[in-house]
């Protein structure tokens, strides 16, 4: 996938930013007419429940694992089953503090974190987020209500949903720090709807998100949701995650050998 | 609580209204009458928001809350670009945190929007976050590169430390690896466990410690990689929580992308009654405006309450602004700022002001008639609705809930004049504490004042003195304790669904270690009080 390197693509002076709204969607962020984006859709395999974690075009992720400057593919879609959580979902009920031993950029402590995640919410939840004996979750996407990873800035929190299998939240709204966390670390797209999906779809409901189009769209209910532009956080969750973009513009040099 | 239910449907339905006519509403007083109001546009000399569109009733219900005098400013939330008055004038009045950016990203002036890479005064980080910034940093500069600056970076264990948890001390040995391959100035590390004193160098909570070393400034930018950084705010500066990835780039280059944020102002005025505390302002404040009230904003404290504060206490009423979702916090240095730093940094640092005529650029102003307000708790409950900071209900109205411990600790409620307030109360009733009553200090310099420092009134009594005599438990080794719950054989934490009332920061589910347990977050005072009788206790009962 052809990314353009020019630093004019994205410019300093058009500086992005961490916003989670971008209050005239007249001026959203339209990514930069050379990159180069995939026209055709893959096609997935249908999922059963011992498919891995559900398919999407990958993320360059910040993680452990990566020792060179994350590939810059642009991210198109994303399909999956969702998991369903309500309001001010807070970081302490997405990573428990007791947990916070684990040093994410361990790779194994990493996958010890992935297999925590969402473990501290309250026993009204009657689905597990990761089954027993697992450390994958089956749900590729978290469906939020408002406030979404307030709390801690504990950076564990995205990395835990990652690490896990998520790929992308939909929230009606997120704590900064969450929201700076999950674009920073790229582990997590995190997006946001302009109504309350968190009430009208299901744990378990099969989802596709079209990024291009900022659309939900609930294969389950076959109800359609719009979503709101990434905004200014696009260029830096395209590059994937801070680094790259501060490299990517020239801010700090290439990746040491 | 109803009105700040209703105060978040009004400030999420301010999203799907028009601008424009929004922009009318710039500097306007709601009068609160009970069911609705009309927004008047006050006079102003040239407004950046001045329109011709007529104002827009919205109504929200009055303040139900005592009889606290509340006025509204409504403005229009700021955009990315402010257009210019229509006489062509550029606006250049600023508040004080958009100063604080303009200097740090060396430029003459910003607006709220603007993304800035800022240059970073101090970088602070601890046992749960800095093991995994340094892995990033190694990552991402290689691993023979050096920080930045060597004396900017300030390392503080402080979380988990008095536990036999393997990882947790792996996690600090972490940190003195690091800091002695990078020659750190300011690390204060603990090796012996058993006994804090024995580490020449450990302080404790990194909140109060940063304060205490003089590493908090007027003016400056300090990122902490912990949401409560947000403390520092107290002196004047820039101070905010930041992930392990953010912290790893600063570790790096000294720098930071960081949007500037628009200015909610919170003025109090009016005497200080002798039965409330800082906690007891930021509580009504997080429950006025809610967990997601502040959410990008900055919060700045002003009035005569404020003024009246001491640096504790103005540091207790930041530490708490990142509950509402704030991005920062900030209360201008004055005389008691300079005094209180006198002895503790020979820095030169240079404060910074929001300008006179900057009225008009604060977001949205909240005023407050202190004497008017009661004891607060910030209730805990379980399965039907939510734990959460913004759950607030009045101390009094909550007496017949009973509970079964007291936490006195962390950042929020473990500074020295905390516990001079829970003496206080022990002092006035003259009984026993009817529950397990912990005591954590946050620091060692707190933990000495306990044991040094003679209570007013007392008869040259100490804190530990007087806490003896009322039954609690010794003073804890200073850590952040069971604050955040931690490894399971941390002192106080709650392994049992228990109800406590803390001096704390947050009571989510299982935030002090179990899921269903219930803590109801208060002032010292309060605290004290509930300690006294084994029930949630309005300090009145024994202050008045």
């Amino acid at each position: 996938m052809a990314v353009c390197r020019s630093t004019t693509a994205i410019s300093l002076s058009r500086n992005p930013n961490f916003s989670t709204t971008n209050p005239k969607p007249s001026l959203s962020f339209l990514p930069p007419p050379c990159l180069k984006l995939p026209s055709i859709l893959p096609s997935f395999k249908p999922l059963t429940s011992q498919s891995p974690p559900d398919q999407r075009l990958s993320i360059p992720r910040a993680t452990a694992a990566d020792s060179a400057t994350p590939t810059t593919t642009s991210t198109t879609f994303f399909h999956g089953h969702c998991y369903v959580v309500g309001d001010n979902i807070d970081t302490d009920q997405i990573i428990p503090a007791e947990y916070l031993t684990l040093v994410p950029s361990k790779p194994d402590e990493y996958e010890k974190l992935g297999s925590y995640a969402l473990i501290g919410l309250p026993a009204t939840y009657k689905t597990r987020f990761i089954e027993a004996n697992q450390t994958k979750t089956k749900y590729s996407i978290v469906i939020g209500g408002e406030n979404f990873g307030c709390g801690s800035s504990r950076e564990h929190a995205p990395v835990a949903l990652g690490a896990a299998g998520v790929a992308a939240v939909v929230a009606e709204s997120y704590a900064r720090i969450f929201f700076r966390n999950s674009v920073a670390t790229g582990e997590i797209y995190p997006l946001e709807s302009e109504v309350r999906i968190c009430e009208e779809c299901k744990t378990g409901d099969l989802i596709t998100i079209e990024l291009m189009e900022s659309k939900l769209i609930n294969h389950t209910s076959g109800k359609e949701y719009k979503l709101k532009p990434i905004g200014d956080a696009g260029p830096v969750i395209e590059a994937g995650g801070i680094f790259a973009y501060a490299r990517m513009t020239g801010m700090i040099p290439s990746q040491a050998p | 609580m109803l009105t700040s239910r209703y105060l978040q449907v009004y400030l999420l339905a301010m999203k799907q209204v028009d601008k424009d006519i929004l922009s009318v509403m710039a500097s306007s007083i709601i009068s609160p009458p009970s069911a609705s109001f009309i927004v008047k546009k006050k006079e102003l000399g040239s407004s950046a928001f001045s329109s011709s569109s007529s104002p827009s009733p919205f109504s929200v219900p009055k303040c139900n809350k005592s009889a606290a005098k509340k006025i509204v400013s409504a403005m229009a939330p700021q955009q990315a670009e402010r257009m210019p008055a229509t006489t062509g004038s550029v606006k250049t009045a600023m508040t004080l945190t958009e100063k604080i950016f303009a200097r740090a990203s060396e430029k003459p002036r910003l607006s709220p929007g603007d993304n800035v890479w800022v240059n970073v005064d101090t970088l602070m980080t601890h046992d749960i976050s800095g093991p995994g910034s340094i892995g990033i940093f190694k990552r991402e500069f290689g691993p023979d590169a050096k920080v930045w600056d060597r004396e900017k970076v300030v390392i503080i264990p402080d979380h988990y430390i008095f536990t036999a948890d393997k990882l947790a001390n792996r996690n600090v040995d972490i940190l003195r690896d690091f800091c002695n391959d990078q020659n750190i100035k300011y690390f204060y590390d603990i090796k012996d466990l058993g006994n804090f004193k024995a580490n020449p160098d450990y302080k404790g909570v990194c909140h109060v410690a940063l304060a205490q070393e003089g590493h908090c400034r007027p003016g400056e930018v300090l990122l902490g990689t912990d949401s409560h950084t947000c403390t520092a705010a107290a002196f004047g500066q820039f101070a905010t929580g930041i992930g392990n990835t953010d912290a790893g780039f600063v570790l790096g280059t000294g720098k930071l992308l960081l949007k500037v944020p628009p200015t909610l102002k919170f003025i109090m005025d009016g005497e200080m009654p002798d039965y409330l505390l800082a906690k007891d302002l930021i509580l009504q404040i997080i429950g006025e405006i809610s967990v997601a009230g502040a959410t990008y904003k900055s919060m700045e404290f002003a009035g005569t309450t404020v003024e009246s504060l001491t640096m504790e206490e103005r540091m207790t009423l930041c530490n708490m602004v990142i509950e509402a979702g704030g991005k920062n916090g900030v209360v201008p240095a004055d005389s008691t700022t300079f005094k209180y730093l006198e002895d503790k940094t020979t820095i030169p640092y240079e404060p910074v002001y929001s300008d006179a005529q900057a009225r008009q650029v604060f977001l949205t102003e909240y005023r407050f008639d202190i004497t008017k307000l009661e004891p607060l708790v910030a209730k805990s409950i379980y399965l039907c609705s939510l734990n959460s900071p913004d759950n607030r209900a009045l101390a009094r109205e909550c007496k017949d809930v009973k509970i079964d411990r007291v936490y006195i600790g962390s950042c929020t409620g473990g500074k020295t004049e905390d516990f001079m307030a829970v003496a206080k109360v022990f002092l006035a009733c003259g009984k026993k504490v009817k529950v397990p009553t912990f005591l954590v200090p946050a620091t060692r310099k707190v933990w000495m004042d306990l044991y040094t420092l003679p209570v007013p009134g007392s008869g040259g009594k100490t804190c530990s003195q007087i806490f003896e005599e009322a039954g609690c438990d010794t003073p804890a080794s200073p850590t952040c304790g069971a604050c955040m719950g931690g490894p399971r054989d941390t002192y106080a934490r709650m392994n049992k669904a228990v109800v406590c009332v803390s001096t704390t920061n947050r009571n989510f589910p299982g935030r002090m270690g179990h899921k269903e347990g219930q803590v109801y977050l208060a002032s010292p005072y309060t605290a004290a009080a509930s300690a006294l009788t084994g029930f949630v206790t309005d300090p009145r009962e024994f202050l008045q």
